[in-house]
């Protein structure tokens, strides 16, 4: 059977798989160009208020979703870019367990800030 | 077989047998400062536990986010995140095909540097006058 160049080489890179992952960190880079400027801004409004100033400032749409967008898309980008730090300098079991620990981490803090800025929302 | 090395190949990159430049310095300060922000998230994300739970879990987060210590660690964390950003253009700009000469690409190395410090100083001034 004949097979082109191409078809052969699909899926041989040095990870053995496409390039989604460059794919994903560049997505998640370009929305995150424009979501840190805002959360910088809006996250330092209310930090440092009182606390019933606080619940009302981030139970407002824009700092609510702002907070909440940012948050979900930088950690997704931080499990992403944290499991390349691991993959360069650990191996075996170790390498495994820091990529898992990575990926559970940004999602414990995912699930933990859409509870509170939800609860702020619509509460 | 090449499968017998399976799990022990070289790790990369050998930082140490580099001479320190612009270009490879301020690659590995996007590496630091984009993991160092797990940091700021994760005090974060506690504040704002604090603040959908009630006064008393408020209490804590919010004393050491106000406390002067807060202060640093917000400052350190508002200037990673102006470089781990301006990092990161610089990497959308070069997937591009642009600004990869040696001298445009050390240039954009200090512009990041740079540009980060006097941002940090930006946003340190809008809070102060805000």
């Amino acid at each position: 059977m004949y097979i082109t160049d191409r078809k052969r080489a699909m899926g041989l890179g040095a990870a053995g798989s496409g390039t989604e992952h460059h794919w994903q960190v560049t997505v998640t880079s370009y929305a995150l160009l424009l979501l840190v400027p805002l959360f910088v801004v809006v996250v330092g409004l209310g930090i440092g208020l009182p606390y019933l100033e606080a619940r009302a400032y981030f139970g407002r749409p824009i700092p609510a979703i702002v907070t909440g967008l940012t948050i979900v898309v930088g950690l997704v980008h931080y499990h992403l870019g944290f499991r390349v730090l691991v993959e360069d300098y650990v191996q075996g079991h170790a390498r495994q367990l820091g990529i898992i620990g990575g990926i559970c981490l940004s999602y414990a803090l995912i699930g933990a800030a859409l509870w509170a800025i939800l609860r702020l929302a619509l509460i | 077989m090449a499968d017998v090395n399976r799990g022990h190949r070289p790790l990369s990159p050998h930082l140490s047998v580099y001479k320190p430049q612009i270009t490879s310095i301020s690659s590995i300060l996007i590496r630091i400062t984009g993991n160092a922000l797990i940091v700021t998230a994760v005090l974060l994300v506690w504040w704002l536990l604090g603040l959908a739970t009630g006064p008393e879990a408020f209490e804590t987060p919010h004393r050491l986010l106000t406390s002067w210590f807060g202060d640093l660690v917000l400052v350190l964390s508002v200037l990673g995140l102006w470089y781990h950003t301006l990092g990161g253009a610089r990497h959308l700009l070069w997937d591009t095909g642009r600004g990869l000469e040696i001298v445009t690409a050390e240039r954009l190395g200090w512009g990041c540097v740079v540009g980060s410090v006097v941002l940090t100083v930006l946003t340190v001034i809008f809070f102060a006058v805000i």
